[in-house]
């Protein structure tokens, strides 16, 4: 069922079970985002990245968009001082953990943090807070990958689009809290082999954290 | 539900019950001696096995013949090990002994139960009132307690579930089988019990909406994965009255349509597992659970799921992602696990003392238990408190209770003549109150109004030597550790904090800092995903808030009011009060920076000294010469002398 509701003042149409980062993407709305996928029913969005937030009528707070369901009428604001200083701050805290180093990068240029950071006209800088960075640089524990962990902003679309394409992960969380990062448990080195003729996590990668490894002469 | 059903649900309960008061009278008229040792984790802890080999030695060398019976835990954590001895021939009433050690139970056999002189120097009071020995019920700790949850603790066998019985256990669970599950729910919504899990939502609303949930899978989870440092009252129920939470489960489960239940239990609680185990498989036997209980056409068991000791498990998104075997991440509400639950199905996730709490009301009423604690927070409250407290422990008080009447009137207030500083309600999660809020009433709204929150009832005093910034420090590191890593604000915006946080306990904190704190703190609140991270900020907001003059002590002066902050404190020894001749400082510094002055005085060589306090620890009372001071500069320099040549 088609349902209306009013987005900054602009009315726009969409299906009665999507959510409302979907209806706002759909009709050429841009809400900041890294983990969403669209095919993401809002039940099942991660809302991992807290950069989605809006304001709609009725809610208390700022809520991620990603994970609520568009109702008939609802009045939805997508920039207003209370949201953009929450997406900066994540924004920031984000940069905080990353190494700025955009020229050697494969994402440059089609960065997601570079895209979020000018549609929030915020810099690369995270200033108030202090760069922290992991070690090692690269993680090439997977048998055809590298992982960077200073570019990956942890969305978790590698480790869920994996398994989507194939029923089981090859990728996943390890470690906890601020020490979390993307994990290849040492499977199958064969199979690990076919991650090139699939290359989904390559793809949806937002920064650029999970390349194909280069042979030693090319680096 | 006809006539005959009921009738023939309460015979089925009365054969039982009637056969475990046979039983129990047995015990009970036995005339032989009695020693009750209390033998939860806290107990053993203290030396409780000890004490009970300590006692059976003792009994059979001597050829006494006496019943030792281990009991649950009566929450009284100052006193442990805790033995009551009844022995009716001595003619004393039954006495209550504290701190009994190996070499007290020995003696407490020989002259109390081989002679009879039950050792007034060694007893706490008498368990009864009696015209002998003045009862345990005159002390503030033991007479301004309202115990509904912990009522049996300490008094039964966990593992025995016939002591249960005969208390009249399992009553509540015939009485509901006899109503419908509105009937059931009605009640509990007569009492207007709240979840004891924290954030005090209507227990009979969620019900409720379990009721109201399609499937006929449905499930009901009870949380004990109890993680909040200082909290230990789920752990002490489920070791001393493991029943009481069984029974209040399957009346939630007759109440919501679930058929099955599971109870999922930190593994670091291996002796509450296991009790709990041995509990559901005697109430099996015993057709409290299975099929067609007490033949009311009811089907329900109960599972036990191990949970790994990760802190955001306690969050019921993340306890269901880890019982279905994924990393324990919580994931956003709505849809609540009472829509989705595990595996996709209505999941009502209740904690443990909400079930405990759960068949009282049903034997008692709805109406008597909303005539205990305030109107809008009905029942009791167990608190852990621990800390600077004279006697720490488990409290189980009326909700509405002063923090005053808490900590200083019950618990007997702060020890070794120190003053309340503050006190920390509901673990990592909640606020640090200061001295102003002592006239709070304890309760849900009264506490999350102060900036605290009911939590799960950890409870943590602190008294004039605490640093605020420490304490502060302390709890965002554990939340940091802690933090499952998925959303942004808590995994990098607590490790921000905790960065700062731990700047200025060294001393190096920066003009801006507490403005940067705030903000921060702030929007990690607002941002997190789940209720962990939402709270995570909770112990530096409310500590900014207030005790500011700490954390601007440790900017602008490099002073530690709490004397705490290694880097801005230093010892000194004052030589006005230093022996001549007095060597025990010396001895026991472990990087000799004690060295004699020239008139055989001694001094602390500041370069050197790694503020340990050792010295101040062994410097006999009688001098007491070594000071603690801050700021480190403040301490009078004294030159160490040349060595001599040899």
């Amino acid at each position: 069922m088609k349902i209306t509701l009013t987005v900054d003042d602009q009315t726009i149409q969409t299906q009665d079970n999507s959510s409302v980062l979907s209806a706002c993407h759909s009709a050429g709305i841009y809400i900041p985002h890294l983990c969403w996928l669209e095919t993401d029913a809002p039940a099942d969005a991660p809302a991992a990245c807290r950069l989605c937030f809006v304001e709609i009528d009725g809610f208390r707070e700022p809520v991620a968009a990603c994970a609520v369901t568009v109702e008939n009428g609802m009045t939805v604001n997508t920039g207003t001082v209370a949201v953009r200083s929450l997406q900066k701050t994540a924004l920031k805290l984000l940069l905080s953990v990353h190494r700025v180093d955009c020229k050697p990068c494969p994402a440059n240029r089609a960065c997601q943090l570079q895209n979020i950071a000018k549609f929030l006209g915020a810099g690369l800088g995270c200033k108030p807070f202090e760069r922290v960075l992991k070690e090692p640089e690269v993680d090439v524990r997977h048998p055809v990958l590298d992982y960077y962990p200073n570019r990956c902003v942890l969305c978790g679309i590698c480790v869920r689009i994996c398994r989507q394409q194939h029923q089981q992960t090859w990728l996943s969380f390890a470690g906890r809290g601020f020490n979390t990062v993307v994990g290849y448990f040492d499977a199958d080195p064969d199979a690990a082999a076919d991650c090139l003729s699939c290359r989904a996590c390559l793809e949806y990668c937002p920064t650029g954290a999970l390349v194909q490894r280069l042979a030693d002469d090319d680096r | 539900m006809t006539v005959d059903a009921m009738q023939r649900i309460q015979a089925a309960y009365q054969t039982l019950a009637d056969e475990a008061r046979a039983r129990q009278a047995q015990f009970d008229q036995s005339p032989l001696p009695k020693i009750h040792i209390g033998m939860a984790t806290c107990g053993i802890a203290s030396g409780a096995l000890e004490t009970q080999a300590a006692f059976e030695t003792a009994l059979s060398e001597r050829g006494i013949d006496a019943h030792v019976h281990t009991v649950g835990c009566v929450g009284h954590c100052y006193a442990e090990p805790v033995v009551i001895i009844d022995y009716p021939d001595s003619g004393f009433p039954p006495i209550l002994y504290p701190e009994v050690t190996p070499g007290k139970a020995k003696m407490l056999v020989k002259l109390f139960l081989e002679e009879g002189d039950p050792r007034f120097e060694h007893v706490m009071g008498a368990t009864v009132e009696n015209e002998m020995i003045p009862s345990v019920m005159e002390f503030a700790r033991f007479n301004r307690e309202t115990r509904v949850i912990m009522d049996r603790c300490g008094r039964i066998d966990p593992e025995q579930i016939h002591e249960y019985v005969a208390d009249g256990g399992y009553g509540a669970l015939a009485t509901a089988l006899c109503r419908t599950p509105e009937g059931v729910i009605a009640e509990v919504d007569a009492a207007g019990l709240r979840g004891r899990g924290g954030a005090g939502f209507a227990t009979a609303r969620k019900w409720r909406a379990g009721w109201a949930a399609s499937g006929s899978d449905k499930l009901i989870v009870c949380n004990a994965d109890e993680g909040d440092p200082g909290a230990y009252m789920d752990r002490t129920l489920l070791e001393s009255n493991p029943h009481q939470v069984i029974e209040g489960m399957i009346i939630a489960a007759m109440a919501v349509g679930a058929a099955r239940g599971l109870f999922y239990v930190r593994a670091e609680y291996p002796l509450a597992v296991r009790i709990l185990t041995s509990a559901v498989e005697q109430a099996r036997q015993m057709n409290f659970l299975g099929t067609d209980i007490l033949g009311s056409g009811l089907d329900f068991d109960i599972d036990l799921f191990q949970g790994s000791g990760a802190f955001v498990c306690g969050e019921e998104t993340a306890l269901i992602r880890s019982v279905e075997g994924y990393r324990g991440m919580p994931r956003h509400r709505p849809p609540y696990p009472v829509e989705r639950g595990l595996d996709g199905r209505p999941t009502v996730i209740n904690n443990v003392k909400t079930l405990a709490t759960v068949p009282p009301i049903l034997e008692k009423g709805g109406d008597w238990f909303r005539g205990i604690g305030t109107a809008d927070s009905p029942g009791t409250a167990v608190f852990s408190v621990v800390g600077n407290v004279t006697h720490p422990g488990l409290v189980e008080i009326p909700m509405g209770v002063t923090l005053r009447e808490l900590i200083f009137e019950i618990c007997g207030g702060i020890p070794n003549k120190k003053q309340f500083k503050a006190v920390q309600i509901g673990g990592p999660s909640g606020g640090c109150l200061s001295a102003d809020f002592l006239d709070t009433p304890v309760d849900f709204d009264a506490l999350t109004q102060a900036g605290a929150m009911m939590g799960s009832g950890g409870m943590v005093v602190m008294d004039e030597d605490c640093c605020m910034v420490d304490v502060s420090r302390y709890f965002l590191d554990f939340t940091q550790k802690e933090s499952c890593g998925k959303c942004t604000f808590c995994r990098i915006g607590t490790h921000h904090l905790l960065e700062i946080l731990r700047r200025l306990t060294r001393g190096e904190g920066r003009e801006g800092d507490l403005a940067q704190l705030e903000t921060l703190g702030r929007a990690v609140k607002q941002g997190s995903l789940c209720g962990l991270g939402k709270t995570a900020p909770n112990p530096v907001l409310t500590s900014l808030a207030y005790f500011r003059d700490e954390y601007e002590a440790h900017i602008k002066e490099g002073r530690c009011p709490g004397r705490t902050c290694r880097t801005l404190t230093a010892f000194y020894i004052d030589l006005d009060k230093c022996a001549r001749g007095c060597d025990a400082c010396v001895g026991c510094c472990p990087v000799d920076a004690v060295f004699t002055t020239s008139n055989r005085k001694k001094g602390i060589d500041q370069q050197v000294c790694v503020k340990c306090g050792e010295c101040m620890v062994a410097c006999p009372p009688d001098y007491d010469a070594v000071v603690k001071i801050s700021p480190a500069t403040l301490a009078p320099i004294i030159e160490r002398p040349a060595e001599k040549k040899s």
